[in-house]
């Protein structure tokens, strides 16, 4: 039970973008480690921006 | 045995279906119950996936569970994310519901409550859900590219070019049409109006708070403004008792139009951090968490629905819109049962998160059915008032009167009684000074909603749980109407880019400027005339939206069709070649009588005429002569909108059937586009995480 509520939470944290940051550094540390992550400002700065570029909304 | 047992279950509820079906659409009685809607509802969505979505996805489709998707192939950390299933149908569903399937049902419940329970029901299985999903997985083949570009790839530039305008010009009349319903449940409604300018204050301190206070704190501040929200709908509670603030909120139709303007100009020249975007955080939870609670309750309350099957006003004499129920029950419930707006989503966004094929049917077509099942919600919400109620608030003064006497006498000579009095108190329960006239379908669904909350949560609350309802409309109706500013603002510098490179830089002031004052013109001049004109200015607008909504669909249908044929599949075309026959056939019919009709409350050239020769003859009383001259522009513009749409459409399908006719000929014709087959990586039970 404890967790299927853990999961649910996760899921809620996933669809509304906030775990996007912590999701950003397991990519970064899987495929950038050369370069220097974004701090969190900086991140959610470019990922809020990216998210409302095109038709994100409808009727 | 565990076979025989599952097709034992499968029968049990395809026997429920088909007697809930059959219940719904052949009881004749005083009421029915509405808990028949939602089982028959159920039963069809089941079938439907368990049989038809999966023979859609095996067979015609072929979806591949090896192959890897764009999201896998392109994984680039941002954008293109292989994501869990679950958290892509959130995303695709919360993007693809707006207040379309709320406000459609409403307005076509003018014709019982049968028509519209049968369309939402089998146009989605069979034509808006197939649309979705076939879209979702064409596009997934091909890097996730737009709707647009795959019309320019697969059928040639017309197809592409079509789709771009369609779409632009679809966002354009669906803007004014929504900002006309915000408007109609605002005027003259210090509580409704008060309330929802306070989610506009609200939605930036939400901004504020994840962008410098907490960056990317996003349940943190979304929390904090839905409590805000809440707090809100008391609060023009107690605006509304007060005596000095009450009057700065209790406006005239026109001014809350220009404010909704301003807003709209605003909001489109703002950062999207500040505004759009907590904005669009809130009325995504406030809109799940309204419809659960709205199904929680119809299914605890089994409310009664009182409208009849069928009222008289099949026959085209309905106050809320002129026409018959064909073709324009079928243009009206357009987003509940096929939506083209889904295939700009459908491709393009949601494509650069499938992680797997075989999640194709459960987003595309699981998404529409919930969809359709909300419009369901709707129809419910709007049958269960007492029909003379319903006709009351939706009718407008034009058709029904000015006065309440009136508007009462003729409601009930119809055959739906209703008095003065019963409306009166309805009005003070809900915390309005009236609910004759308040076209447009949101006051109407508030009262629905309120009554059916009130009678599951508590009576008391009555006018909270009715100004809850009007936030929860024009919140999202809100958030679509600045997204979809901004929307045609990209589309409109793209477009102005060709001529003048300059004006295509997205971050270019005067560019954004200039393009975000045009977009708000086009809707802008819409809204205006829907609040001027006398008939409540839904009647005119919803139809055209609704005529360019299915044109959007037909773009993709066709596009579906054409690959499909291209791709050899030429038996199984019919999948989408029959609700594009369809679509074609209500649309150029509901265009015909828009544009042919002697009839002044269905066709926009008579009603126009009609108009010119009364104010030549000089029978017009002077407040109406003044608008006289507007209406008659508009109505011609209307109709000229219409011909373009259909015209469009048809030139789309000509050239879609020449593609496929050259193919099938042997003839060349644009190579299939897909992608090549690279294999998935992604472990089968991958991260559920």
């Amino acid at each position: 039970m404890l967790s299927k509520i853990k999961a649910f939470w996760r899921g809620v944290r996933h669809l509304s973008g906030d775990d996007a940051y912590e999701r950003y550094l397991r990519h970064h540390a899987a495929h950038h480690q050369a370069d220097i992550a974004l701090s969190k400002a900086a991140f959610f700065k470019q990922w809020q921006d990216d998210k409302w570029d095109g038709i994100k909304r409808c009727c | 045995m565990n076979n025989l047992l599952k097709n034992a279950v499968w029968i049990l509820i395809a026997a429920l279906g088909a007697a809930a079906v059959g219940g719904i659409a052949l009881h004749r009685g005083e009421s029915i119950n509405a808990l028949w809607f939602v089982t028959a509802a159920l039963c069809v969505y089941a079938i439907a996936y368990r049989f038809y979505a999966a023979w859609i996805a095996a067979t015609v489709l072929a979806v591949d569970e090896t192959r890897a998707t764009p999201a896998e192939r392109l994984d680039n950390g941002r954008d293109f994310v292989p994501t869990n299933k679950w958290i892509v149908f959130g995303h695709h569903f919360a993007a693809i519901a707006g207040p379309g399937p709320l406000v459609g049902p409403t307005l076509a419940a003018q014709f019982g409550y049968l028509p519209g329970t049968l369309w939402i029901l089998f146009g989605a299985v069979l034509g808006g859900c197939v649309q979705d999903m076939v879209t979702l997985f064409l596009s997934t083949r091909r890097d996730a590219k737009s709707l647009g570009q795959m019309a320019r790839d697969e059928l040639g530039v017309l197809g592409g070019t079509a789709a771009l305008i369609g779409t632009f010009a679809i966002m354009i009349i669906l803007i004014a049409v929504l900002g006309l319903v915000v408007v109609n449940a605002m005027k003259h409604s210090p509580w409704a109006t008060a309330t929802v300018t306070a989610t506009i204050p609200i939605a930036m301190i939400v901004g504020l708070y994840m962008r410098s206070f907490r960056p990317g704190q996003v349940l943190e501040a979304s929390a904090l403004g839905v409590i805000l929200l809440l707090l809100s709908v008391a609060g023009g509670g107690w605006i509304d008792d007060n005596e000095t603030m009450r009057v700065w909120f209790d406006q005239e139709g026109l001014t809350l139009a220009w404010w909704v303007m301003a807003y709209g100009f605003a909001a489109a020249i703002m950062p999207v951090w500040l505004l759009l975007a907590p904005r669009d955080y809130l009325s995504t939870y406030i809109k799940l968490g309204t419809i659960s609670l709205l199904a929680v309750a119809i299914i605890l309350l089994q409310p009664t629905v009182k409208m009849p099957a069928l009222t008289q006003f099949i026959d085209g004499t309905g106050p809320i819109f002129g026409g018959k129920l064909f073709p324009f029950m079928f243009i009206t419930i357009a987003c509940g049962a096929i939506s083209g707006f889904h295939a700009l989503i459908a491709s393009g966004t949601t494509p650069k998160l499938l992680s797997n094929e075989r999640d194709i049917p459960m987003i595309g077509y699981g998404s529409m059915m919930l969809e359709s099942f909300v419009a369901m919600m709707a129809m419910i919400a709007a049958t269960v008032l007492d029909p003379g109620v319903f006709f009351a608030i939706n009718s407008p003064a034009g058709v029904v009167g000015k006065e309440a006497v009136d508007a009462v006498a003729m409601i009930s000579a119809w055959g739906f009684p209703v008095t003065v009095e019963q409306m009166q108190l309805l009005a003070n329960q809900m915390g309005e000074a009236t609910l004759f006239a308040r076209t447009g379908g949101a006051p109407s669904l508030a009262v629905g909603m309120a009554s059916i909350f009130g009678s599951a949560f508590g009576e008391s609350m009555l006018a909270l749980w009715y100004h809850f309802a009007i936030m929860f409309e024009a919140i999202f109706i809100l958030t679509t109407l600045d997204a979809g500013t901004r929307v045609g603002r990209f589309m409109l510098q793209d477009m102005l880019g060709n001529i003048w490179p300059k004006m295509g830089e997205t971050s270019w002031t005067p560019s954004v400027v200039l393009t975000s004052a045009l977009v708000v013109a086009a809707w802008g001049y819409f809204l205006y005339i829907g609040v001027i004109d006398p008939n409540g200015g839904v009647n005119i607008l919803w139809p055209l939206f609704g005529i360019a909504n299915q044109m959007l669909a037909a773009i993709a249908l066709s596009v579906a069709t054409g690959i499909l044929v291209k791709s050899g599949k030429l038996k199984y075309a019919w999948v989408t070649a029959l609700p594009l026959a369809w679509l074609v056939t209500i649309t150029s019919a509901a265009a015909w009588e828009k544009i042919t009709s002697d009839n002044v409350r269905i066709g926009f050239f008579a009603a126009a005429n009609d108009l010119a020769a009364k104010l030549a003859a000089g029978v017009l009383p002077p407040e109406k002569a003044a608008i006289a001259p507007h209406l008659i522009f508009n109505l011609h513009l209307d109709g000229w909108l219409t011909l373009f749409f259909v015209a469009l459409l048809w030139l789309i399908v000509l050239d879609m059937l020449r593609v496929c006719s050259r193919y099938l000929t042997g003839k060349p014709v644009l190579a299939l586009s897909e992608s090549p087959h690279s294999p998935s990586r992604l472990v089968e039970d991958w991260a559920r995480d």
